[in-house]
């Protein structure tokens, strides 16, 4: 598995909040670079792939863990 | 010995505190045992919600700011001076003359739209953002003649709900001009619907569909061409516009940066009931200021400030401070030039927006007079 370049930890952030972080770290990322979400919103489990997808980016996982989603992502382009 | 309460901040945090203060604590304030005192970076008020009726050329920008003494209780004390740095550890404010100590700090240092996040965008961008922006535009609206109107936004931005009021609006304006032929409308907005909370997301997207609006989701903007009038998005593709409105990201104030308080964008910890700083006793946050992931509204300001006054009272007295802040918001929704829908959340309740009604919007434009009764700590 890829290492994560950046981990984001958006827990206690609700839907979009999650999301947003991301889209504001995947702009300050390079073109490869692996960035990991850490969030307790379930909707961040399917908006997030559906952002990326449309983005052009790789899911990487979408892993449910103790109470929280870890979801990754590399920036494709 | 004299508890001296200072309030970083003269928008209508700061201001709404101090007054809210001034008026519970006046007894001690007149025995000389509390002091409350204001230090912002102008001695101007601006009423913020009132530049959209500055843009459509509905009421002059002047009827939107006061002088920040005026509005000021007589007890509160008024410090206009640039602070480069907060100091936690010595307990003092800093500017480049002096240094202002306190016993209790409250910070209310607003939030900003950063025109400079994007590349490109500052050179060609209009705004509503800014007082001298609403007016640019205003000027802006009243020779336009056709074309795209693209209206961009990036996150965070204070008053969430105002990319969507401006897009309903210039609709109405402009089927007012019988120009709205001529004029295409697209609103654009960073994730999968066309705005952050769904009930507000369905509402505005069934607007926009019967008013010939068109939207775009998954719009993050990542640079301008301001030659091409084009934006280039992150998905590689690009969007031409004739006048480009765009509400970018914003950062909380310079001093907060510059002091290395707050996170990446200037936005402070705080604790989401408390509203005291994470980690501080003796310091609170309240308004755009906090990072709470929450709406930047001036509603917000007012509601948190309710409940800070009353620990803050409950403190100077030696009694323990109960009162937490619940998260509440409450916003008017402008659908066009003569209605609007209402909505008030909180953390345990969604919004959900009120049936439109001319009634509505008559209540914001009364709003926009009785707000200098909420930043006088009144209602």
């Amino acid at each position: 598995m890829a290492e994560a370049k950046k981990t984001i930890d958006a827990r206690g952030s609700f839907c979009p909040g999650p999301l947003m972080e991301l889209i504001k770290a995947a702009r300050e990322a390079k073109v490869g670079d692996v960035l990991e979400v850490l969030s307790n919103d379930a909707g961040s489990a399917k908006d997030i792939p559906e952002w990326a997808k449309k983005m052009g980016h790789t899911v990487l996982y979408v892993e449910e863990a103790e109470g929280y989603w870890k979801i990754a992502i590399k920036k494709e382009r | 010995m004299t508890m001296r309460i200072v309030v970083l901040g003269g928008g209508t945090a700061g201001t709404t505190v101090a007054n809210r203060l001034a008026r519970a604590l006046r007894p001690e304030i007149r025995r000389g045992t509390v002091e409350v005192t204001v230090v912002t970076d102008r001695d101007r008020h601006w009423y913020q919600p009132g530049y959209l009726f500055v843009v459509f050329n509905e009421r002059p920008l002047e009827d939107f700011v006061r002088s920040e003494r005026a509005l000021l209780l007589p007890e509160v004390g008024l410090v206009v001076d640039e602070i480069t740095r907060i100091d936690l550890e010595r307990k003092q404010l800093i500017s480049p003359q002096r240094h202002y100590p306190y016993d209790v700090l409250v910070i209310a240092t607003g939030s900003y739209p950063d025109f400079q996040s994007v590349p490109g965008l500052a050179e060609v961008t209009y705004d509503f953002y800014t007082p001298q922006g609403a007016e640019r535009l205003r000027d802006r609206l009243t020779t336009w003649t056709g074309g795209r109107i693209m209206i961009v936004q990036d996150v965070p931005h204070k008053c969430p709900a105002a990319p969507v009021e401006v897009t309903l609006m210039l609709d109405d304006y402009f089927r007012r001009r019988r120009l709205r032929d001529r004029v295409e409308i697209v609103y654009t907005y960073p994730i999968g619907r066309v705005h952050a909370a769904e009930p507000i997301a369905d509402w505005a997207k069934q607007q926009f569909d019967a008013r010939g609006i068109r939207y775009e989701t998954f719009f993050n903007m990542e640079a301008v061409d301001p030659k091409r009038q084009v934006v280039l998005t992150m998905d590689g593709s690009e969007h031409p516009f004739d006048l480009l409105i765009s509400i970018p990201a914003h950062k909380g104030a310079g001093v907060i940066l510059n002091s290395g308080i707050g996170d990446e964008s200037g936005f402070i910890p705080t604790d989401r009931h408390t509203l005291k700083m994470i980690g501080q006793d003796d310091v609170y946050v309240l308004g755009d200021a906090t990072n709470l992931p929450i709406s930047k509204a001036g509603s917000t300001a007012h509601y948190q400030a309710e409940v800070l006054v009353k620990n803050l009272v409950d403190r100077v007295r030696g009694l323990p401070e109960t009162h937490l802040y619940n998260g509440k918001v409450a916003c008017f929704l402008e659908n066009s030039l003569e209605d609007a829908s209402f909505i008030a959340f909180d953390y345990d309740h969604p919004p959900r927006p009120a049936a439109t009604s001319q009634l509505l919007h008559w209540f914001k434009g009364m709003y926009n007079e009785l707000y200098w009764l909420t930043a006088r700590g009144l209602m």
